[in-house]
Formats: structure tokens, C-alpha cells, sequence
């Protein structure tokens, strides 16, 4: 807090109240997924704490639950489909979302606010929605219980972060660097490509990483689209949680976990590296 | 010589404006692509669902000519004996075919009782001559059943012989049409405006807890130097960045009969018997706060941000209590970032499915959780995609209010 000045003592109970509350609200959102990590080393199939896992005995703790993922076919499939899924889909959503995202900065725009309304909408309507639709329309096409069906629908899904992401980007960027480098003799195909991309690098891969991770993340239309060969890890969790839980899940989830805690950190390299 | 106002020269204004069209034409190119495979991979779906509601075309496709014969009928009394004898001959087909099942369900929507009357008529005109048929078989019918004669069940099949109707949309308002056709509230139950009633409270609750929780870290975050609000912030992000399905399974881990929580209280001696908090609606309420917390968090943090703390100390230094600059300068000015917050996570809360069918139980489903067992279990997509459609048209308009207020592009992500 800047302001060390307290003006009562009911002023400064109440700044730290509101510090206690806050320190707690964070426990709040953290705890849940610190116990998870734990939690996946049982050597019981339980969700809770033994009392060895409490005395710290070695004996409770295995890697079990690490051990079932490696040999089960499921998740490897799941883990191969996942990430196959998420690139493929990453890339459609990366290339035309960037392309999008450069026309919506230009000045010349028409119709703005409209075509991003429509852009940004798969982030708004309802997952179901999607899903539902998806499943009607997507049949006249052969595309359900398809690899490329989840692809599309997926990249449709990242769309609307890498137009964010960019977009937010090249706010910061000077149109008239696009100008010189026209007025230097440069094609606008090739001022986009040794210009413009290496300026807004930074946005285009964070907005990337965000698609994927939406890809990597979705379940729902996995759920109405996927045939029995597409597996994916969320589908797989989805249906460990509906049906026999055991701590293998929990296995995945630390895995997961682990995951995020690294995209996050690419991330946060990512937004130093921005020109501010 | 008349001077244009730019000092520019006819020629000139022409070349400009054309290079202003080519411009516009450039930057259209670049949209135009996403646009195309948006159309394909989303908006034609939604627009598919859209159509789904309305478009009931089951008894069309199973007996084409008795809806053609049905609509000459003035709707009194039995229909002519000709059109009884198409419907015989119709449904002798559709029993060879093994499709009078899908027949009988259609109807029996409108007229309750009519699967086991089509079922067993079917079962019965199976095995006559169809050339006999086609001479008694409006006979044959009346022989089977004397429900066939009555005007009620042709009523019935008359109504959902249109192409296009919104019946769909009636079941969900939990509105019905009497004998007569006319719209009234359905006597039996109320399920699907309960059901929407108890959608919008608990995200209506989800909200308000989310902005009870998220109000103090966020004033915290923005008010705590720099190096401290680094680390904060990462706490904030890790769980908005950790798998939703992963949160998910945490709270199935701390809120079973054995789970966690359960175990800690039992072993605290607070007590005897585990509680039942999983499949709860309070499990889904808690799950779904907990998930949605850095929506609320996050906009309002880069609000609280851009204000300047000089009118709180201006406020301050005039003599007003802490409480009351509070209250009068700066909680006025966090407005946005609450409404957009509490948007953004009313929104998201209204849509949610897997948080409620994974921890819900009964008590906790949502109205998607419907959406999805009208696709996946009763098959009834037409009631499926009304609902949607309702679901959606609440969207919308939450999004249209949002988009006021806040302006859809100002949203930030990080």
C-alpha cells in the first residue's frame, strides 16, 4: 500500500482488514489446486491425506498414479491428439486471426466495430451452444467424429484471443513505419512480412499460446463432436470424473498443472519483451 | 479560378480518393478470410441450431401424402375415408420400414397416448394384403382403434404436419396448446422457467460473490508497490491459467463424502458424520466462484489502476472520513471495471455446463446441463435447440449491454 498515512484507527483496522480478507480471498484461489499436486503422490487410492501422507512416511507416497498414465494407450492417444489437435487448430486460428487483426488496426477500415463484434463472438455464446450447432451443421459435411471437425471448431474458438492480443498490440505500433516502408519501394506483402510481423511478434505468439491453451482446455464440443478415436486429455478427465475416479486424475492434473505454470511463465517473458 | 478548400487540384482529389479506396479495398482483403471460415465453422452452426428450433419435419418425411390429404380438411369431425385410407397405407409402409416408433413419439408430444395406439395399429396393418388395404384400410384403421374416428388425434397430426412451427418454443416457456390450438400455461409443471429462474440466481449469486471476493484483492493488487504486486498478480494468474477441468477436479478432491474437507472436520471433531457437499448446487456455486474469480479480478484491477489516488487524498484532506471518500470518490470511479467484470462473469456463469453436470448433482444442474441431455439422452433436438435459442437471445442481450457500457474491444487479457 503507498498510502502509509492511517487518518483513524478505525482507517487503519480497516486496511487491514481489507489486507486480511484479500490474503485470504488468495489462499482461497490458490489452495484448492496446491492440494491437488500432493494429493497425486497417494499411494492410496483416496482423495484426501492419510495419516502417513501426515507423518511424512515415504510409504504413502508412490508414483503409482504417474506409472497407470504411462501405460495406459487412453491417455498416451489422448496426450498425442491434444497437443495434434491444439497445434493444428492454433495455427489456422494464429495465421487468419493476425491477418484480421492487421486489417481491423488500418485506418480504412469499414465497418469496424461490427466485424469485431462478430469476431470476438465465439468467446461470448455459450459453449453448448457451439456444440449443439456445431453437431447439426458439421454432419452435412462429414465432419463429426473427424479430426479436422474438432481442428475447425477449435480454431474458431481461438480466434477471438489472438485478435485480442494483436490487436492490443498494434495499438502500440506506429502506422507510419508501414508507410515508409511502401515509400522506401516495398511491395505491401513484403512491408507485412519484414515490417510489421517482427514489430508485433510478441502478440502474435502470446495470442498463440492463448489459443492453444483454449484448444488444450476445451471439452464441451469434444463431447458433441468426437468419434471414439478422438480422445483428447480433457474428454478423458471429463469421463474419469463422471465415472471411476481415482487418483490417476489427479496424476494428470499435477501434470497439467505443471503446464500452465510453464506457458504462464512464457507468457510473462513475452509481455517484458513488448515495447512498452 | 474556384479554389477547393485542400488547395488540391481535381486530379488530384480523384487519385486521393482512389488511393483511399484501394486502401479501404486492401484492409477488407485481410478480413475477409477469417470472415469466410468464421461463416463456415461458427456462424452457420449457431444459425443451423437457429433453424433446428423452428423446423419440425418428422411427419412431413413419414407420411407426406396424409399431411397433403389433412389440409383440405376443415378440421370437424372425422377426416374424409380417403385420407384415413393414405394414412393406413402410410403407416403399413412406415411398420414394414420399422419407422412408426418415430411416428408415434411425434404425436404422442401433442396428443398423449398415441404411441401405444400408432405402435399397436402398426403392429396390426403389418401383416394385411396391402392390396386389401388399399381398398378397406381406412376400415381396417377404424376396426384397430375406435380413437381413430376421434377429431382430437386428427387435430393433432393436422398441427404437427407444419414444416415450420414453434412448439418447440411453447415446451420451453412451459406453455401448451389446448384442444383447440390455443397458446395457454401448461397445467402440469414448470419445469424450464424454474429451470432458467434457477440459472440467472445462481449466476446472479456467482456475481455478487465473485465481486465480495475479487473487490478487496483487486484494490490490494493496485495499491501495493510494485515488486509485491508482481508476486500478487501471479497468484491471480496461475489459477485463471491452470486447466478448468483441473479446478474442477481439486474441488471433487476437497468436497467428497471422504474427501478433504470432510476428513478435516471429522478429524477436528467438528463432526461425526461427513458431510454431503459434492453434488450440491452449493458445490457448484463454489466451484464456479472459485473458476470465475480472475474475470472479476482482472478488469477491475486494470481499473483501479488508471485511478489517480490524489482525489481520495484531495477528498481525505478536506475533512472527509476515510469511509465516505471511500464511498464518494473512488468507488464511483471503479464502476467500469465492476460492471465489466460482473458482466463478464454473469455471462460466462449463465453458459456453463461441465462445472454443474461434474459437481452439480441434480440439484446443481444448470440450464445447459438440459441443453445437453435434450441432444444426447431424450434425442428431442428441436426442444434442444429451442432452449439454446432462449439461452442465446439471453446472451445477446447481456452482450449487447456489455458492449455499451464497456465496448466489446476494450476487453484485456492481461
Amino acid at each position: 500500500m503507498t498510502e502509509a498515512t492511517y487518518y483513524s484507527w478505525q482507517h487503519r483496522l480497516s486496511v487491514w482488514l481489507l489486507r486480511l480478507g484479500a490474503g485470504l480471498v488468495l489462499f482461497f484461489l490458490l489452495l484448492p489446486i496446491a492440494i491437488v499436486i500432493p494429493l497425486s503422490f497417494n499411494a492410496e487410492p483416496f482423495f484426501t491425506f492419510t495419516e502417513g501422507m501426515l507423518r511424512l512416511d515415504p510409504a504413502a507416497y508412490s508414483l503409482e498414479w504417474y506409472r497407470t498414465i504411462a501405460d495406459s494407450a487412453k491417455w498416451k492417444l489422448a496426450i498425442r491428439n491434444s497437443f495434434l489437435i491444439g497445434l493444428c487448430a492454433t495455427f489456422i486460428a494464429t495465421t487468419l486471426g493476425t491477418l484480421a487483426a492487421v486489417g481491423l488496426a488500418s485506418s480504412t477500415m469499414p465497418l469496424r466495430r461490427a466485424i469485431t463484434a462478430l469476431l470476438l463472438s465465439p468467446m461470448i455464446v455459450p459453449l453448448i451452444i457451439v456444440a449443439a450447432g456445431m453437431f447439426f451443421f458439421y454432419t452435412r459435411f462429414n465432419l463429426v467424429a473427424s479430426f479436422w471437425g474438432i481442428v475447425i471448431a477449435h480454431a474458431a474458438l481461438g480466434v477471438p484471443f489472438v485478435i485480442i492480443t494483436v490487436t492490443a498490440t498494434l495499438s502500440q505500433f506506429d502506422q507510419s513505419l508501414y508507410r515508409a516502408g511502401l515509400s522506401m519501394g516495398a511491395s505491401p506483402f513484403k512491408v507485412f512480412c519484414t515490417v510489421i510481423v517482427p514489430l508485433i511478434r510478441p502478440g502474435v505468439i502470446s495470442g498463440a499460446l492463448f489459443a492453444f491453451g483454449i484448444s488444450f482446455d476445451e471439452v464441451i464440443v469434444v463431447l458433441f463432436l468426437a468419434g471414439p478415436d478422438q480422445i483428447t486429455i480433457p474428454r478423458q478427465m471429463f469421463s474419469g470424473l463422471r465415472e471411476q475416479i481415482n487418483p490417476t486424475i489427479l496424476a494428470v492434473a499435477t501434470l497439467l498443472i505443471v503446464f500452465s505454470v510453464t506457458l504462464l511463465a512464457t507468457l510473462e517473458v513475452l509481455r517484458r519483451r513488448m515495447p512498452k | 479560378m474556384h479554389q477547393n478548400p485542400g488547395g488540391l487540384s481535381a486530379a488530384e482529389i480523384h487519385t486521393e480518393r482512389k488511393e483511399q479506396q484501394r486502401r479501404r479495398r486492401n484492409s477488407l482483403l485481410l478480413v475477409v478470410p477469417i470472415l469466410l471460415f468464421l461463416f463456415f465453422a461458427f456462424v452457420a452452426p449457431i444459425s443451423s441450431m437457429l433453424h433446428r428450433s423452428i423446423y419440425n419435419p418428422t411427419l412431413v418425411e413419414l407420411i407426406p401424402d396424409t399431411v397433403n390429404a389433412l389440409s383440405n380438411w376443415d378440421r370437424t369431425g372425422t377426416p374424409k375415408p380417403e385420407t384415413l385410407l393414405t394414412f393406413s397405407i402410410e403407416l403399413q409402409q412406415l411398420a414394414k420400414k420399422r419407422e412408426s416408433g418415430r411416428l408415434a413419439s411425434a404425436v404422442n408430444r401433442s396428443y398423449p397416448g398415441a404411441t401405444s395406439l400408432i405402435n399397436a395399429t402398426a403392429r396390426k396393418l403389418r401383416n394385411v394384403d396391402p392390396n386389401q388395404l388399399a381398398q378397406t384400410g381406412h376400415l381396417a384403421l377404424l376396426d384397430t382403434d375406435p380413437r381413430w374416428s376421434e377429431t382430437k388425434l386428427w387435430q393433432a397430426i393436422d398441427r404437427l404436419g407444419a414444416k415450420y412451427r414453434i412448439d418447440n418454443y411453447l415446451t420451453a416457456l412451459d406453455l401448451e396448446r389446448d384442444a383447440q390450438g390455443n397458446i395457454q400455461k401448461r397445467q402440469s409443471s414448470n419445469i424450464y422457467i424454474d429451470l432458467y429462474s434457477k440459472t440467472l440466481s445462481m449466476s446472479l449469486i456467482i456475481t455478487l460473490l465473485c465481486i465480495a471476493l475479487g473487490y478487496p484483492v483487486a484494490y490490494c493488487l493496485a495499491h501495493a508497490p510494485a515488486r509485491v504486486a508482481g508476486v500478487l498478480l501471479v497468484m491471480v494468474l496461475l489459477p485463471f491459467w491452470t486447466s478448468f477441468l483441473v479446478r474442477t477436479t481439486a474441488w471433487i478432491a476437497l468436497l467428497q463424502t471422504n474427501g478433504v474437507i470432510n476428513s478435516l472436520l471429522q478429524s477436528v471433531g467438528i463432526i461425526d458424520q461427513p458431510l454431503e457437499l459434492l453434488y450440491t448446487s452449493l458445490a457448484t456455486i463454489l466451484a464456479m466462484t472459485h473458476i470465475l474469480l480472475p474475470f472479476m479480478i482482472l478488469p477491475l484491477y486494470s481499473v483501479m489502476k488508471g485511478i489517480d489516488p490524489s482525489h481520495v487524498k484531495a477528498a481525505l484532506s478536506l475533512g472527509s472520513p476515510p469511509f465516505s471518500a471511500f464511498v464518494r470518490v473512488y468507488l464511483p470511479q471503479t464502476v467500469p471495471g465492476l460492471s465489466a467484470g460482473s458482466l463478464l462473469v454473469f455471462i460466462t456463469a449463465v453458459g456453463y455446463y461441465i462445472i454443474p453436470a461434474l459437481v452439480g448433482g441434480t440439484d446443481g444442474q444448470m440450464i445447459s446441463n438440459i441443453i445437453a441431455y435434450h441432444m444426447q439422452q431424450s434425442n428431442n433436438w428441436g426442444l434442444a435447440s429451442a432452449l439454446g435459442s432462449l439461452l442465446l437471445a439471453v446472451i445477446v442481450i447481456l452482450y449487447w449491454l456489455y458492449d455499451r457500457l464497456v465496448g466489446a474491444s476494450n476487453l484485456k487479457l492481461s
